[in-house]
Formats: C-alpha cells, structure tokens, sequence
C-alpha cells in the first residue's frame, strides 16, 4: 500500500515526492514566508482604511485612543514579546534535539497564548461596558464630556471603533489559530516526533508565531498610543 | 435610414466632438492594428502551412524588432494618453461664470434645482450655448449622472458633493441616464435633458411658479437655523465671516490651508469639527440630520452668493447679493 | 472496451486506485486537476445559465420577462460565479494543477495535501454561494460598491461575501504550491530559461494570487463585518468614504483580471509553439513580459474609478500607468505572430482556438486602450462598451485559451483523442457566436447604454437582439465539448504519449501519466521548444 496515494507516510522527514529531506525543508520555508507574505496583504487592507481615517479623523482617533486601557495593552505588549522568546528557544530546543524543554517551552508559549486573549477578552468587555461597540448601543458621550480640549464629533468616532475590533478581532483569531499550532506542536514533541533531523514544523510554526506577534507590535501603537500627551 | 437603428449617439455639446475626433482617430488606430495582424496571420497560414519535406526555420528572435514594437507603440500610446487627459481635464475644469444647477441623486430619481428656484424631477431644461455646472450630492448610495449626447459623466457620492459641467450646442430632447448601479430601479432612474433656444428657456423660467431663487432659500434658512447669530457680517460674531469666501484659502486651526468651496461648506455644516479655522473655538453646532440635501445646497448658494463673482449668469437681476438683506434682518 | 483494440493496458493515475475515496481522499495533482475540472464545469454551466436569462430578458427593451430584482440578482451573481467560481480557478487549477509538476520534471506539487485542502475549500466556498442563490440570491452587482451592499442591499450580502471569501483562500493556497513548486522543484537540467512559457506565465499568475487575493479577502470581510456588526467603516452618515471600499477592491479585483488572462496567454505560448512546429520568437521578452503584467497590474487599479470621484491628477497617474501595463501584452501578441513566420503550421482544433485568441484578445486588448484613455473613458464608462472589452478578454481570450489547452492536453489527461471534426466544429461556432454577442456591445456602448440596465430605450433593441442571437450559437458551441469530451473518455482513439509531437517533459510520459509521473526521473539537457528535434507526427490530425 506505500504507492498508494492515500498512503501514510513513514518518513515526515522526507515525503516521497521530493528528492530529498533538504529540498522538502527549503519547500516548507519558502512556503510559510509566502504565506506570511499574504498575511502582510491582508491585515494591509485594514491599515490602509487606519491610516486614511486617522488623517481625516485625527480628534475622534485621539479620543478613542486615550480610551483604550493603556496598562493592560502594554501588559499583553509583554506578553507576546516574551512568548515569541520561548518560541524562539524551543525552536534551538528542538535543533539540540532536548525533547523536555521543547515541550516546556512549547507549553509556555500557549499559556502566554491564552493570557493574551484573556487580557484581551478584558479590554473588550470594558469597551461593552463603556458603550463603544459601534451600532446601536455606541455612545460616545463619555469621550466628549472627559476631553472637552479635544472637539469630537461621535459619528466618525464609531469609525474608530469599528477599526478597533476589526483590527484587534482579526488578530485575536489569528492568535487563537496560533495556539491551535502549537498545541498540535506540542503534542508531537511530547510524542518525540521532532529531532535535529526534522523540526521543520516548529520552525515554520514558530515563524507563523512571530508574525502575529509583530503584528501586534505594529497595533498597539496605533490604536493605543495616538495621542497620551497631557491635555491642557 | 438610421433613425429607429442609429449608430452613433447624438453630438449636442461643445465638447462631444473632442471626444468622438479621439474616438475615431483609436478607431481607425485599433483597425490598422487588427488588419495588420490579422492578414499577417493569413498569410503566414497559408505560406507556412505544414508541408511535407519542408521544416519549420527555428528562429530565436531579434532584440531590435522587439525595441521597435515595444517602443513605437509606448510612444503612441503617450500620445493617446496627453491627448486623452486634455480633454478630461478641460472636462473637469468648469469655466468661471458658469450658471449653476445643484442635483440630489436618491433612488430612484433625480432631483434638480436651478439657480433661480426652479425645481425639476427627472428633467433638466438648459439653454443653448451656456455653461452648465451641476453639483451633485446623494441622499443614499452611489448613483452616476450620464448624458450620452454631452459625453459626460459623473458618479454622485452621498456626502460629498461632485461636478460635471458641459454647454449645450444642439436643441432638442436627450437622454439622462443613472449609470452606476444603485438598485431595483436603476434602470428607471432615466429622464431627459432639454435644450432649448435662449428665448424659450427665459419663457420656459419664468413660466412656473418658484418660490424665489435657491440663495434666497438659503439666506431664509440660514436666519432660520440660526446661522447668522454666529456668522454675523460684521466680523464680531463668534463664527467666522462668511462674505467674501468663497473660492479663497481658508487657514485652519491644524494647521492645514484649504479652499473654500462646495465640500468645504458642506462639511462646515456637517462635521464642523473637521474644519475650524485658524483663531476660532470649535463651538459650531452639528447639523448632520437636521438639514436635508436640498436645505444644504440652499445655504452653499447662499454663502457663494455673499461672494464678489457673480455665480452663474442665468442668475442675471434676480440673484442680488443676499449679505444686503442680512444686514436689515434681526442682529 | 471493446470497441478499439487495445493493448495491455499500463497503470496510470486514472487506474491505478478506483473507487469515490481514492477520488476524495487523492493527493495526486492530476485528479486534483480533475477533480477541479469536473466543479468549475458545474459552475461554468451555472454562470451560463444567468447569462442566457440576461439576453433573453434584453431581447425586448421592456422589462418583462423577470422582474427588475430577479435581473439585478442575475447579473450579480453571473458575474461573480463566472469569475470566482470558473475563471479563476480554471485554467490555473485544471491544467496548471496537471501540469506544472510534469513539465518541470517533478513528482508532485510542493505541498499535495494543501492541493486537495485547495479543493475542499473551493468546494466549501461552492456549496455556500450555491446557498446563497437558492435563497435569494445576491444583488450588489459583482463588485459590491457600498454603501449599497453595506446598508441598501436585502439580499443575502454576507453569505456571498463568506463564499468569495473561502474561495479566496483556495486561490492563494494554489498560487502558494505554483511558485514553491517551481522554485524548489525542477528536475536537474530544468534551468529558468529551458522553463516552458506555461511555467513563466503561471509562476507570474501564482504571484498575484498571492499578493493580490490577501486585499480582497479583507475587502470583502470588511463588508460583513459591516452589515453583520453595524460598524461605519463604509458608511457616510458616519462619515465612512465609499471610495475608500472601491480602492480596495479594486486593488485586488484589477490584478484579477490579469490572474485570468496570464494562464491563457500560458496556454497560448504551447499551442502556437507546438502547431508551427517551433520556438517562440522572443523567448525572453514573452517570460519576462508575464512578470511585467504581474507587477505593472498591481498599480493600475483606479483605471475603474475615472469618474468616480477621485482627484484629476490621480486619474492622469493612474491612466498613464494604465498605457505601460498594455505593452507587455502587446509584445506577446507580436512575438506569437511572429513565430508564425517560416514555420510549419498545422490547422488542428487546438490551434484553431490559438488562432481565435489571438484575435479576439487583440481586439480586447485594442478596446483597453480606449478606456485607458481618460477622455473618451468618461463617455463609456459603466457602459456597455466595458462590457464587450471585458468579455472579448475573458471570454474570447481566457475561456478559448481554456478550451484550447483542454483539447491540446486531453489526450495527455484521458489517454484518448477528442473527435477532430466536432472539435474543428465547436472551436468555429465559438467564434461566430462570441463576435455575435459581443460586438454589437461596443456600438451599443458609445451610443450611451449604460450597463445593468433591465429595460432600455427602444433605440437599442436591434442590436441587443443581435447579441442575444450570437449568445445562442456561443451556447451551442460551449455545449459540444462536453458533449463530445464525455463521449471520447469511452469511445475516444487511444492516444499515444506524444500525439502532436510536442516539446515539453509532459509529452515524454506516457498518456496518461503514472502516478508519480516519470518511470525515472528526467535529466534536462536541451532548451525549451526544441522542435528542431523533435519529429513530426506523420498525421497530426486524427481520426474523427
């Protein structure tokens, strides 16, 4: 049955239709950067709509800004940075072929997964609460009456908003499917899979992992830091 | 022959024959293109069609056939290019002193009010050899105002305003056509534009009932909503000025310079925070909601009114400046 | 079996596994390509079926034969069916799956079990938009302009939305294997410039899929998001900019166009290569002008929006970028033409629609410039004269590039030869018909008929009738090769490996190919084209 095309494979280290596991290594790479590639281009579209509506609507843009929870924002700045080390360190775990720490790296890097789309559930549970989901419910009022220096205008502020929860949403299930990853990563580590000989899927998923977080290290700024200079 | 299977649309503007002369001059281009290749592939068919004995010559290519066929074309198609972008810029460039007619697009009609208060649905009666400016807004999505016979078209974006100018040459009844599709109705929301001779449209003016011209509409509203508490001619009032703006830079308090023009007005009253001028508090009040697309185009004719240049010679005597007005009413 | 003598039968992909699992659960890139072949064939039909209700409605300048929303519906979604659902994918995912593996001398794509992933998602995406028209259908026109699909339309936006959204994804993951596969595995000797142009052209295709797709998926989720959420991003009462949505969707949705015709003009390269028995005049310039198209079609985009709104001096920017983009193409036009010249041409049913391609392409291609062109763009705008431009490209250069290149390459899939004569037949009433349809549009275009318009003033009937008339003979001739397609896969000529005596690794397997493609692996140590040593076939048209 190893001709057939349904087979399972014996070696995922070298898949019957490359040539070799060197050649199957730089295909799974290329293949990832690629992928990252459309990532850009995708949460590329929404910066484009951030950066036109700032400029038009730099006072509501500031407003919302100065809304959002600045600790907890830069907590998750933390945290994300701090996971992408242990990403990367599992990766060398797993080039010195030291199954132990892979798994505990691995695992460290899920539970900075899940407090940062903890911390997250937070902040958009106060956005509920302050009434800044936009549609119906939104209510700008709150952002009017503590930044009378700042004129707004509460129609463009949703647009702020709406770019908030798109933008962070988005990555947010991005995160979500990045844990996913990992605890598939995880589980085969744990079952000895990976080795000096092939770690490929914990480079690339490390590689995923890195993406989304710089992702975030380009929202913050922009929907955190806008404007926190002290008002007059 | 050709009247129930006509070929080629009405030319009734200044400017349909600049577009129909680059028309025909690509025509005869794109027939000269397609002949060539094509009886070059005849021939070569049948000169080289497979025959026994006889191979095919492998030709690698030649650097100097492919600069010459890439080159001669990029230099016509610049060419085509400049002479295309004449034509659109004269397009999008109104003359000064062109008589003005505001269009709200809604689904699925348009409605049109001249300078003088005249109100149309689906029609619009125009002058021979006048310059027309249209600004156009929506009250709901996107629509497109298209007359064939002028060769002109302009999409017409709700918030925003947009123009579209043209001078009629030829009387005689032409289509309107929406042509961006916004709907059921789309392809009802058709009229017609009639051009009439001088003479006529004055009878045709002053034929039906108005109720004063769109300025003075506008001066009416602007005394309603309170404008004129704020924006007082004498300069004290706590909004700024409003004679003698427009069409010039406006500075404003984040530093940027615009001109004061249609949009600019519009905004003013909508989104006031987005435009305060430089030396000014950001007190105006909003009035997205309260004013419908016709009240604004009203106060824009207004404020353009309380400027030097006469807008629009259709206006003629019974446009006078409104500010004179304002200066007897209640300040 | 018994109708042709047959010898002992070798094991190919086709036999060597039976049964629907081996189909489903395949990773073999040829039944993938069949797999696709068999769906995009369905919604080809679909897509069809809405543009035969569309003439028959423009047949009379009254609306009476559907109601106004029925024919919005009906163009929306013929428009987005025939492009997301059978142009794009087509030839990219029949043939370029078949055969980008074969003809650089590898096994398998990079990554099979992402192929089949591809599939599935297309199938998804398929069933949801399937579920979308069973339910009312969508209106917004294919391109969604808001704030009519965000806040006006009441038909099913999102669902729509969703589908195109998943099909997106198949694109890319397609276009992800192409360029990976080419990259990283060519057989030893398969330099760059020994590739097939197929190759070049796809390599370019896979890019923009990959670039370009990304932004409309976005685009397209911003929408749902919108009417699913109540955000304002599109919205002018809240000061949201409509144009801001047609920036972005044209961003992608311009470089489509190009993901549609690059395969075709793949397609194109092979045929006349093959039927004049030679290489492409001007081979450098043909590959290099593939990856001129890619990256010149990412900055034309506001091409669509002349009159939209935008400020002069971008519509001065974007239409001279608009001229530049039209020169590569030109370029392939000339340099197929010219290899014409002293070869040895055969008038086969493949190179028929090489012929068909090249004109009405050319014709396509001439009317471009007119929309380029700012000032007369003004007048024919949303007119339609667009339409018959787009459709003497889509149409009469993709989809004839498709059947060119599934009746030049079926006996490579199915091991058995079309009937010659049917397909001599069909290729010609395809041409008729398609000129039929859609020139009359051009006249009708400049004379002012705006486009989407379910009633029409009476001016415009004559021609619209004449387009109805050709949209019929073009029915006909889509219909034979299935018919007759479906008819040689039983009864068919057995086909040799090399019927045509091509050049290109493909035709050096036997037809069918083995699973895995080669008995051994290929050393390449000639050029592409190589026509020069290969030996014609004694007869190269078969048998009816």
């Amino acid at each position: 049955m190893s001709d057939s095309p349904i087979a399972i494979v014996q070696h995922p280290e070298h898949l019957h239709h490359f040539v070799d596991a060197e050649q199957q290594r730089d295909a799974a790479q290329l293949g990832m950067w690629l992928f990252l590639a459309t990532e850009i281009m995708f949460f590329g579209g929404m910066f484009c709509a951030y950066l036109v509506y700032r400029y038009w609507y730099y006072n509501e843009f500031a407003a919302g800004s100065r809304s959002l929870n600045i600790y907890l924002g830069t907590i998750n700045t933390a945290v994300l940075i701090c996971s992408s080390l242990t990403v990367a360190l599992g990766v060398r775990a797993a080039q010195m072929g030291n199954r132990k720490l892979l798994v505990i790296l691995l695992l460290l890097t899920i539970v900075f997964g899940f407090a940062f789309l903890g911390i997250k559930g937070v902040e958009w549970y106060q956005k509920y609460e302050e009434h800044h989901i936009p549609g119906r419910t939104f209510n700008a009022d709150d952002l009017i009456r503590d930044y009378p220096q700042i004129h707004i205008d509460p129609r463009p502020e949703q647009i702020y908003f709406s770019l908030y929860f798109a933008m962070t949403g988005l990555h947010a299930l991005h995160m979500i499917i990045g844990v996913g990853i990992f605890i598939f990563l995880t589980y085969n580590a744990w079952k000895g899979r990976y080795s000096p000989k092939y770690y490929t899927p914990v480079e690339i998923g490390g590689l995923y992992w890195h993406f989304v977080d710089i992702v975030w290290i380009y929202l913050f700024p922009l929907l955190y830091l806008i404007d926190r200079k002290p008002l007059r | 022959m050709f009247d129930n299977f006509p070929l080629w649309p009405a030319r009734a503007s200044a400017g349909a024959g600049n577009v129909d002369a680059l028309f025909i001059f690509l025509l005869a281009l794109s027939a000269f293109m397609c002949v060539a290749i094509f009886a070059m592939i005849l021939i070569f068919s049948a000169r080289y069609r497979r025959r026994r004995g006889i191979e095919a010559e492998q030709i690698e290519g030649s650097t100097e056939l492919e600069m010459t066929w890439s080159i001669i074309p990029m230099v016509i198609f610049m060419a085509i290019f400049v002479w295309g972008a004449v034509i659109y810029f004269h397009e999008r460039t109104p003359p000064r002193g062109a008589s003005e007619v505001y269009v709200v697009a809604k689904q699925w009609m348009w409605k049109l009010e001249h300078q003088e208060g005249q109100r149309e649905i689906n029609e619009l009666h125009v002058p021979v050899g006048r310059d027309v400016k249209l600004i156009m807004t929506s009250q709901d999505v996107i629509h497109s105002f298209f007359v064939p016979a002028f060769r002109i078209k302009q999409d017409v974006l709700p918030g925003r305003y947009t123009t579209a100018w043209f001078r009629a040459t030829k009387p005689g009844v032409y289509h309107l056509f929406c042509s961006q599709y916004c709907g059921t109705m789309h392809s009802g929301m058709i009229g017609q534009v009639v051009v009439m001779e001088p003479a006529q449209y004055e009878a045709w003016l002053s034929g039906g009932g108005t109720s004063g011209s769109l300025a003075a509409s506008g001066d009416t509203l602007f005394q309603q909503l309170g404008c004129s508490t704020c924006h007082r001619s004498d300069s004290q009032g706590r909004g700024p000025n409003l004679v003698g703006i427009f069409g010039k830079p406006v500075h404003l308090e984040d530093g940027r310079t615009l001109t004061v023009d249609e949009n600019y007005l519009r905004t003013c009253i909508l989104s006031p925070s987005k435009n305060i001028p430089s030396g000014f508090k950001p007190i105006m009040p909003v009035f997205q909601g309260l004013v419908s697309e016709e009240q604004i185009n009203a106060l824009v004719a207004y404020i353009k009114s309380l400027s030097a240049a006469p807008t629009g010679a259709a206006g003629g005597p019974s446009l006078a400046p409104a500010g004179s007005r304002s200066q007897n009413s209640k300040e | 079996m018994a109708t042709v003598a047959v010898t002992a039968e070798r094991e190919n992909y086709l036999n060597k596994e039976y049964g629907i699992r081996s189909w489903l659960l395949t990773t073999d890139h040829k039944r993938i390509a069949l797999l696709y072949l068999a769906s995009i064939t369905f919604f080809f039909f679909i897509g069809g079926f809405f543009a035969l209700i569309i003439r028959l409605e423009l047949l009379t300048p009254a609306g009476d034969l559907v109601q106004a929303d029925t024919y919005n519906k009906l163009f929306s979604m013929h428009g987005q069916v025939m492009i997301f659902f059978f142009l794009i994918p087509s030839i990219p995912a029949v043939l370029g799956n078949f055969l980008v593996p074969l003809m650089i001398g590898a096994k398998d794509l990079a990554f099979p079990r992402i192929n089949l992933l591809s599939w599935y998602l297309y199938i998804i995406a398929g069933v949801i938009y399937l579920h979308c028209i069973v339910t009312g259908g969508v209106d917004t026109g294919w391109t969604f302009y808001t704030p009519f699909s965000t806040a006006f339309s009441n038909t099913r936006v999102i669902e729509a939305g969703i589908a195109i959204f998943i099909a997106g994804f198949s694109s890319i993951l397609t276009g992800l294997n192409f360029v990976v596969t080419i990259h990283r595995m060519r057989a030893p000797g398969m330099t760059w410039s020994r590739l097939p142009l197929f190759i070049w052209a796809h390599y370019a295709t896979s890019i923009i899929q990959l670039l370009g797709t990304p932004v409309l998926a976005i685009t397209l989720l911003l929408v749902v998001f919108e009417r699913a959420f109540n955000l304002g991003i599109f919205d002018p009462t809240r000061g949201g900019d409509p144009l801001l949505f047609q920036h972005l969707f044209w961003f992608y949705s311009h470089p489509a166009v190009y993901i549609m015709i690059l395969p075709a003009m793949a397609v194109e390269s092979e045929l006349v290569a093959c039927f004049t028995r030679k290489r492409i005049f001007g081979y450098n310039f043909v590959a290099m002008s593939s990856i001129a198209i890619a990256v010149f079609g990412f900055l034309v985009w506001a091409h669509h929006m002349f009159v939209a709104g935008i400020s002069l001096y971008s519509a001065l920017i974007f239409s001279i970028l608009s001229y530049l983009v039209a020169v590569p193409s030109a370029i392939k036009v000339f340099n197929w033409t010219a290899t014409m010249y002293k070869g040895s041409i055969s008038f086969t049913t493949p190179m028929l629609y090489a012929f068909g391609f090249i004109g009405l392409f050319t014709m396509g291609g001439l009317t471009g410039l007119f929309l380029a062109c700012l000032g007369i763009d003004v007048h024919v705008h949303d007119t339609y004269f667009v339409i018959a431009h787009f459709h003497y490209i889509m149409v009469g250069g993709a989809v004839m590039g498709y059947l060119g290149g599934l009746h030049f390459w079926w006996p490579k899939i199915s091991g058995r030869m079309y009937p010659e004569g049917w397909g001599r037949l069909a290729a010609l009433l395809v041409f008729a018909g398609f000129n039929l349809t859609f020139f009359p549009q051009f006249i009708l275009g400049y004379m002012g008929m705006p486009r989407r318009y379910w009633q029409y003033p009476p001016e415009f009937q004559v021609l619209n009738v004449l387009s109805t008339a050709g949209s019929t003979i073009l029915a006909v001739g889509y219909v034979l090769p299935m018919v007759y397609f479906l008819w040689s896969m039983r009864y068919g000529k057995i086909a040799e490996d090399n019927p045509w005596g091509a050049a290109g690794l493909e035709w050096k397997t036997s037809s069918p190919p083995p699973t895995f493609n080669f008995d051994e692996t290929p050393e390449v140590t000639w050029e592409a084209y190589n026509y020069e040593q290969i030996p014609a076939p004694p007869e190269v048209n078969v048998e009816r």
